[in-house]
């Protein structure tokens, strides 16, 4: 079997007395969408944040590329492919949409110690800018200051940033949380339009969108990975039925 | 667009201002308005170099005054060799003192840059409240070494002899050391406007709003941090060595926690992140403090609620007021 993009192994993380994640191992292969889902406070966003390099895991490993990442800082890992989107969306919110965007780009571009000339003038740039202004659907909202948009046009945002890194595996962190049944579709179709192009890995709650989108799916609970596998797989796994999608004959 | 219009206008009016100034002066009859407008325009730079850590970087930071005073001394303890004609440093290589300012300025431009790398290098590491404690720290450890330094006068401070000399212009005349100060001036406004649109500057922007979010997507943020903090230095240190030639004395006074406050309070009062606010700040603190210094030695007492008002009511400061409360500068 090909190495996968991702590998993560034994990771262990806690916060105190409370343990985030326990001896976790997982692997993601290049070109699928895998989805994380577990109830609230299973470690999802804790793992993700281990993978991205906000948090420094307590023990383990992870391989990201074939190349070991644990200790790489945050700016490292991102020039080797990986990007994230937050759950609590952290765009900038001072600055215009396409500046926020000018920036992700930017940041792709070798270093930004250029003094004189405005970003905007950099032919490669502008074009980038204009393809993820679309790709996103706000050109018509470019110049609005970030802060001022909706919470469904940030998140939008939020996606377009980390896209507009081009990375290798793409880490969304529940990308259409509160978002209006017009978002959630606007963002189905992007995730779609990734697939065939990069490597996500989805925090969701979203079940449907899920069971649509994702071509394999791990089941955390109490930070441990309590079933792995294809999406007909995880519907019928028994452990998974019961301690998250709730057995039918439950009494309530 | 008319918001761009009007603020066009505030500042060709402003720079129209500034040229005329020692002309107007001598046609009111008061001259020394040039020198108390050299002070303007000297704290003036080192308040827009405050406002590029603070307003466009997020970076407060109390310790200005040591990269003001290091430049200073810079130029004040060269002058004093050269009167002495003894070295300045004898070994390995000889140093004299100098008067000139093609030497001195750049010198004292070096050395404040040199020290924000000393000090930047530490004090980025932390943020927030940390940050300002440990740039104030900083100064405070410098401003008690000068004073510590018989050699150089120590807590008395030192006198030049006279104002550093530049080819063809004599800085001893007030109205040529005006014009070299507003020069000056308007080549770092000029920069820093050039700077802050910049894709380092658009870093540093990204940086004041979410700096995590900045490393995540792949800017090593310490680096640009620290790279804009020593520019600020540095001129606040050719500001320094600006008003050691203005006064012709330098104390270590100059780099009292105190002196850092009131770059602050310049840099507020004109408006953060505006570039041009600072100035307005610097010439509203020095003209204030010049008027009701006349009435009553404790004219702060007057000062403070002055600023409170400006502070409660004009978020962007006087700028913000004078070009529109819309206008976003960054």
């Amino acid at each position: 079997m090909a190495e996968p993009l991702l590998r993560i192994e034994n990771l262990c993380k806690s916060f105190g007395a409370v343990i985030a994640c326990r001896d976790l191992s997982l692997e993601v292969a290049e070109g699928e969408v895998h989805a994380l889902i577990g109830p609230n406070g299973a470690g999802k966003t804790t793992l993700l944040n281990q993978i991205a390099g906000d948090l420094a895991p307590d023990s383990g490993r992870i391989y990201f590329n074939g190349q070991e990442i644990t200790h790489l800082p945050l700016h490292r890992r991102a020039h080797l492919g990986l990007a994230r989107s937050y759950q609590i969306t952290s765009v900038f919110p001072n600055l215009s949409v396409a500046e926020n965007l000018q920036l992700a780009i930017q940041a792709h571009q070798g270093h930004s110690f250029r003094f004189w000339r405005r970003g905007l003038s950099d032919p490669q740039l502008c074009a980038e800018l204009e393809l993820s202004l679309e790709r996103v659907g706000l050109i018509k909202r470019a110049d609005d200051l970030a802060g001022n948009l909706s919470h469904g046009e940030k998140k939008q945002l939020e996606v377009g940033m980390a896209l507009a890194c081009k990375p290798k595996l793409l880490l969304l962190d529940e990308p259409m949380a509160g978002m209006g049944p017009g978002g959630t579709v606007e963002m189905h179709k992007l995730i779609l339009q990734l697939k065939r192009q990069m490597t996500v890995l989805l925090v969701e709650h979203d079940m449907d969108a899920i069971f649509a989108l994702a071509d394999r799916i791990t089941v955390l609970i109490y930070g441990e990975v309590a079933a792995s596998g294809t999406v007909d797989e995880i519907r019928n796994n028994p452990i998974v039925r019961q301690a998250y999608l709730g057995e039918e004959d439950e009494p309530c | 667009m008319f918001q761009f219009d009007r603020q066009k206008i505030c500042l060709s009016i402003g720079a129209l201002l500034l040229v005329l100034l020692p002309l107007l002066a001598s046609l009111a009859g008061e001259p020394y308005l040039v020198s108390l407008f050299s002070r303007i325009l000297i704290y003036a730079l080192a308040a827009a170099s405050l406002d590029l850590i603070l307003g466009y970087g997020g970076l407060v930071s109390l310790g200005h005054a040591a990269f003001f005073g290091i430049g200073a001394y810079v130029v004040g303890i060269l002058s004093f060799h050269d009167f002495e004609e003894s070295a300045l440093i004898a070994w390995p290589f000889l140093i004299p003192g100098s008067d000139s300012a093609l030497v001195a300025w750049p010198a004292a431009i070096f050395i404040a840059a040199l020290l924000a790398v000393f000090v930047g290098a530490l004090s980025l590491r932390t943020s927030g409240m940390h940050f300002i404690m440990i740039t104030l720290a900083f100064a405070q450890m410098l401003y008690f070494f000068f004073v510590a330094l018989e050699g150089y006068g120590g807590d008395d401070g030192l006198s030049l002899f006279s104002r550093n000399t530049l080819p063809a212009l004599d800085l001893g005349d007030d109205t040529q050391f005006y014009y070299v100060c507003l020069t000056l001036l308007f080549a770092f406004l000029y920069l820093s406007a050039r700077l802050v649109k910049s894709p380092f500057g658009m870093v540093i922007r990204g940086c004041r709003e979410n700096e995590k979010r900045m490393q995540s997507l792949g800017f090593p943020t310490f680096r640009y941090k620290l790279l804009c903090f020593v520019i600020a230095g540095a001129a606040a240190g050719l500001a320094g060595a600006l008003n050691a030639n203005q006064v012709e004395y330098v104390s270590p006074g100059l780099m009292h926690w105190t002196r850092s406050g009131i770059i602050l309070i310049m840099v507020i009062l004109g408006g953060s992140g505006t570039l041009y606010g600072p100035v307005l700040g610097a010439a509203a603190f020095l003209l204030l403090e010049e008027v009701l210094s006349i009435y009553t030695e404790h004219w702060m007492l007057y000062f403070g609620p002055a600023l409170i008002l400006v502070v409660l009511f004009a978020r962007h400061g006087l700028y913000g007021v004078l070009v529109g409360k819309e206008k976003r500068h960054g």
